[in-house]
Parts: C-alpha cells; sequence; structure tokens
C-alpha cells in the first residue's frame, strides 16, 4: 500500500500496524520468523511434560543442553555458510579430524595441551578456507567442493590415526566434559561455550555490517557486489570462520565422549543441517539466523531426549527427525506462498 | 588560453558551462570490432541527459565506460573540468557516480535501511563502534526514512523487506539509493524496463525529483515515450559514436527514431 508517488488515502494502517506489533511478540531475524520453530518446540516440551515426570527437571534440561552441544556448534559454522547460499557437508569430518589431532598431539606426542588444542582449531580453520578457496577461486558449487573435503578430510583422519581411537586423553582436553553445579543442576562448561558461540555468531550477523554482507551476499551476490561489498573475501572469511567453529566442536566432542575416536560424527554433518533446516533457516542462502538454528537443535534435542524417557526406541527418533525435516520446510513454503 | 581571448567572447563563456562530466574520442575495440570509434559525451549540471541507440550502437559500450566496468583504449573523461579515468566501477563510485541497474540490483531479504545503507553501513560513536563494530541502526532507519520521505516513496517503515514492495518502489529503493551516495551524477541504465506503466511513472517521477535536487542524470532507455517525457536532452548514438544532440522540443519522436536507425542524417 501507499506505494503510489501521489499521496492515496491508506485505509489499512490499522491492520498493518497490528500485524506488525503481533509479528514483534517474536522478532523477525534475517527474514524469517522464529514463531514457528518457537512454537514447535514449546509443543515439543509441554507433550513431553505430560507424557514423562522426569522430563521438566533442572537435571534433564541441562543433559538436553549437553546433548545439543557438539551439533549445536557445528550448525553455527553450517549456518554461517548456508546463509551465504552454500553448504557444508564436511563439517563433520573436520570436527573429527581436529579432535584427533589435538588428541594425539596431547597424548602420543606429548604436545602441550593448550598447543594441541591451538594446533588442532588452526588446521581445522584451514581446511575451512580450502574450502572457502576453491568455492571462490575455481568457482565449484559449495556442495561439491565440500564432498569432496569430507572424503578428503576423512580418509587423513583415519590414515593419521591408523584408524584407532586415542584413549587417556589429559584432562586439559577434557574439559569442555566437565560441569559445575548450579542448585542441584549439573551445567558443563561445553554448553555454555556452545550458547557463548551461539551468542558471539548472532552478534556478528545482526549487529555488525559483515553480517549484513553475509546475508546480502547469500540473498543476491551481484547486487552485494555492486554494493562494494568483496564477496569472494567475504565468502573465503565465512569458511575459515566455519572451520574454526567446526575446531571448537572438535573440542567439545572430546570433552563429551572422553576418547579421540576417528569414527565419530559420521552424520553430524546431516545433523548440523537438520538443525538449520528446522531452525527454518532457507537452504537458498540469505534468510535466517542462528537463533533459529539453536532453536532447531533444541526441537531435536527435545525429540531424542523425551521419546527415549517415553520408552520409544531410538530407531524411531530418527524417524521423527525425518519428518520433522519436511514437516519444517513445508510449513515454511506455505507461510510464504500466504505472506504473498 | 589568454584573458583577453576569454573575457573577448563573453557571451561564449556564460553559454559554455562546464559539463558535469563530459568525455572526448572514446575507443573501445574488442579484437576486430569496434565498440566505441571515437565516441563524445557531454552531461550538463542538474540535467536529466537521455542516452538512446539502436542494439549494438556501442551505447551500453559508452555508459559502462562512463560507469568504470569498461577501461577506454583512447580518450578522455572529465568530471566538473578535471581529467579523470577509471579502473574499476570502485573508482567511478569514488569520484562520486552511481549506477542504477535495470534488473533492480537490491537484496531483496533485507530490509530498506538495510539496502540503502548497504556496503556504507553507520556504526556507533565511540568504542562501542570502533571496537564493537556495532551498527547504527537507528540512525540509519532515521536518515532513511527522511531521505525516502523526501523523495516521496510512499514507504513508512523502512524495516520491511525489500521483497514485500512492488517493483516500482523495489526500483524506487535502487533509485534512492543512488542518488543518496551520488556527489556528481546518477546513470540509470533503462530504470524501466521492467515495470509496468504505473509503476514506470512512478520512478519518472522519482527521477525528475533528483533531477530537482540538482543532480544531474544520465539516462539510458529505449522508451522513446518515457526520454521525451523526462529528457533536458537527447544523446543519439550510432555506429560507436555520438550522432547527435537534440532535445525533446527540437525534434519529434519519429526524426530521433529515424536519426538513431540512420534512415535520417543528423
Amino acid at each position: 500500500m501507499a506505494n503510489t508517488v501521489t499521496p492515496a488515502p491508506q485505509p489499512a494502517p490499522a491492520a498493518a500496524q497490528r500485524r506488525t506489533s503481533l509479528s514483534g511478540l517474536v522478532e523477525q531475524l534475517g527474514g524469517v520468523s522464529t514463531l514457528g520453530p518457537v512454537v514447535a518446540l514449546a509443543i515439543a516440551v509441554i507433550v513431553f511434560t505430560l507424557l514423562s515426570a522426569r522430563f521438566m527437571t533442572p537435571g534433564n534440561l541441562s543433559a538436553i543442553v549437553e546433548q545439543v552441544m557438539v551439533v549445536g556448534t557445528l550448525a553455527v559454522g553450517q549456518t554461517l555458510i548456508i546463509l551465504t547460499a552454500g553448504i557444508d557437508l564436511s563439517n563433520g569430518a573436520i570436527m573429527v579430524f581436529s579432535s584427533i589431532l589435538m588428541a594425539k598431539l596431547a597424548t602420543l606426542q606429548g604436545v602441550p595441551v593448550p598447543l594441541a588444542i591451538l594446533i588442532g582449531l588452526i588446521a581445522a580453520a584451514a581446511v575451512g578456507a580450502v574450502n572457502g578457496g576453491l568455492v571462490t577461486r575455481l568457482k565449484l558449487p559449495p556442495f561439491i567442493v565440500t564432498l569432496g573435503m569430507l572424503n578428503i578430510v576423512l580418509s587423513i583422519t583415519l590414515l593419521y590415526s591408523h584408524g584407532a581411537s586415542v584413549v587417556k586423553l589429559p584432562a586439559g582436553l577434557l574439559f569442555f566434559g566437565r560441569f559445575f553445579e548450579l542448585g542441584s543442576t549439573r551445567i558443563t562448561y561445553g554448553s555454555i561455550l556452545m550458547l557463548l558461540i551461539f551468542a558471539v555468531a548472532w552478534y556478528a550477523l545482526t549487529q555488525t555490517a559483515w553480517g549484513k554482507h553475509v546475508y546480502a551476499t547469500g540473498n543476491n551476490a551481484e547486487a552485494a557486489r555492486r554494493s562494494g561489498i568483496r564477496v569472494n573475501s567475504l565468502l573465503l572469511l565465512v569458511y575459515t570462520i566455519a572451520g574454526l567453529i567446526y575446531g571448537i566442536a572438535g573440542l567439545l566432542l572430546l570433552g563429551r565422549v572422553t576418547v579421540g575416536d576417528p569414527l565419530a560424527g559420521a552424520t553430524s554433518n546431516l545433523d548440523s543441517i537438520t538443525a538449520v533446516v528446522i531452525g527454518g533457516t532457507s537452504l537458498f542462502g540469505g534468510r535466517g539466523s542462528v537463533i533459529n538454528t539453536l532453536i532447531g537443535a533444541l526441537i531435536v534435542g527435545v525429540l531424542r531426549n523425551g521419546l527415549t524417557l517415553v520408552g520409544i526406541d531410538a530407531l524411531y527418533q530418527t524417524l521423527a527427525t525425518g519428518i520433522l525435516v519436511i514437516l519444517a520446510v513445508a510449513l515454511d513454503q506455505l507461510a510464504r506462498s500466504r505472506a504473498r | 588560453m589568454s584573458e583577453a581571448k576569454d573575457s573577448g567572447a563573453v557571451s561564449e563563456t556564460t553559454e559554455k558551462v562546464t559539463p558535469a562530466m563530459e568525455a572526448r574520442g572514446l575507443v573501445k575495440r574488442y579484437g576486430a570490432v569496434t565498440a566505441m570509434d571515437g565516441a563524445d559525451f557531454e552531461l550538463l549540471p542538474g540535467e536529466i541527459l537521455a542516452v538512446i541507440g539502436d542494439n549494438g550502437a556501442g551505447k551500453s559500450t559508452l555508459i559502462k565506460t562512463l560507469a568504470g566496468v569498461v577501461v577506454p583504449d583512447e580518450g578522455e573523461m572529465r568530471i566538473d573540468g578535471e581529467v579523470v579515468s577509471f579502473h574499476t566501477p570502485m573508482d567511478a563510485r569514488r569520484l562520486g557516480i552511481e549506477t542504477v541497474y535495470q534488473d533492480l540490483a537490491v537484496a531483496e531479504a533485507l530490509d530498506i535501511a538495510s539496502n540503502l545503507y548497504l556496503g556504507r553501513e553507520l556504526r556507533r560513536p565511540g568504542p562501542l563502534g570502533s571496537v564493537l563494530r556495532l551498527l547504527d541502526k537507528p540512525k540509519m532507519r532515521g536518515e532513511a526514512t527522511k531521505y525516502m520521505a523526501e523523495l516521496k516513496i510512499g514507504i513508512r517503515s523502512m524495516t520491511q523487506a525489500v521483497e514485500t514492495l512492488s517493483g516500482g518502489q523495489r526500483q524506487g529503493v535502487a533509485v534512492a539509493r543512488s542518488s543518496a551516495w551520488a556527489r556528481k551524477l546518477v546513470i540509470m541504465d533503462e530504470p524501466t524496463a521492467a515495470l509496468g506503466v504505473r509503476e514506470s511513472g512512478m520512478v519518472l517521477e522519482l527521477i525528475s525529483r533528483i533531477r530537482e535536487r540538482g543532480m544531474p542524470v544520465i539516462l539510458i532507455s529505449h522508451n522513446m515515450p518515457h526520454v521525451f517525457e523526462i529528457a533536458d536532452r537527447i544523446h543519439i548514438h550510432r555506429l560507436g559514436r555520438r550522432v547527435a544532440v537534440v532535445t525533446p522540443k527540437s525534434h519529434t519522436m519519429p526524426e530521433v527514431v529515424a536519426i538513431m536507425t540512420g534512415a535520417m542524417a543528423a
């Protein structure tokens, strides 16, 4: 309305305002609403609270956060890349590579723990940078680049570890699996770190020019370029930062499973995409938010935890997740076609 | 140049305003093809200059040269009388030239304020801006609202996504954005090509409003009625060079088309 240059009578501002105040209850983040995922999470929480007395306890809730901390962290990097209209199939492999590198350096090569962690993080960021370089310099599709990288990194990890787990890790590497008590609730340091990473990513994406450029690049790369944004440098940086985040996820993984397992995280890449998609971030890029991803990861976590509590076989949990992914995207499309 | 000569030709000096932008003898060859063959160009301050030409006349090479997208092999360009040369579109932008493209170069999912400030975001003063890189969203929204109101683009909320706007409003955002940042001139490459009749009218009014603000506009268009509606002068391009500059008053539409196609001598 009011799309003419001549002032026209405006009959609908009241309705428009009512709509904005309604959607203002749940913020519009990066062009997607948080309303759908929040409602889905709330429904899941209510249902499981009714079905199981053990669900709504502080201990169980913090256990859910702990369960999603690794995939949740991976999903932050995944969100960054998906927002640029890319996708990363190699993130789970990079995470495991980084975790094995840290574990092996600290355990078998006698490298001090902080240095081992640093090397692991740098290596993960470097792999991310290679992904970014291939996407921006060779103009290869992110799907292909990261599919190739998935296999390359997986193979390097297996060769480096000889396919064996690294055990007896020094305490420093297990720090993020440790917890402190808040009242009677255990809170792991890893959960805190994951939430911190979400917070930093949220800030960078929504409160800085860099974030605007990420959205613009994913939404319309040509418009971004014409606005003077150096799209290729931006993409390279996004893939590198994502790599770094996968390295941190590797550290969290060590804390969680307490051994360096080269065969861990085989489906982490898809799990992270699942969290992003259930959160409502568009796979076509430019629309979405890390807050949505956090809610998406929690929905998956609540579902798995709740179904376990009510005694449903783990095999059905995966089935439920699959249905949810399709449902989430279908609802999103429906909402969008109605909005038009 | 001697002073005596200048003062001797008083009437000539008063007529001879320094062009906002001019080019002399531009040549661009692509292998055996000569896209620009000694093209001249002149944009006067505060005018809307339409640039027209048949397909293949080299009109888009000319415009790309003025926008810094194409680097000419020969020739000279001046802005306000000073010789300039561009190697990239960013060079042209730095010198105050902004371009609006026909295919609505906006990020649809971002809101209006974000689009107006894309690539030129404002940060909060003090350490919030310099250390934490915090955007000054209230200021950007405020300025955007003010500017859009000045241009009479009937959009109230700067926080609505561009994709919720009509095609004409979207192009309005693109035009507003360019004119807001341009210091010397705005180039509009077929700004109404993707729009319907009413929406085109809206964008044309917007272009006149930009002229009223004193900003010269180069308008590339295939649409003769649009050209005749708002152009002050019409630059006719043919076979890689300028063949005539006419005005909507001096020539009729069929005459201009005849010159453009070579059916009539300039």
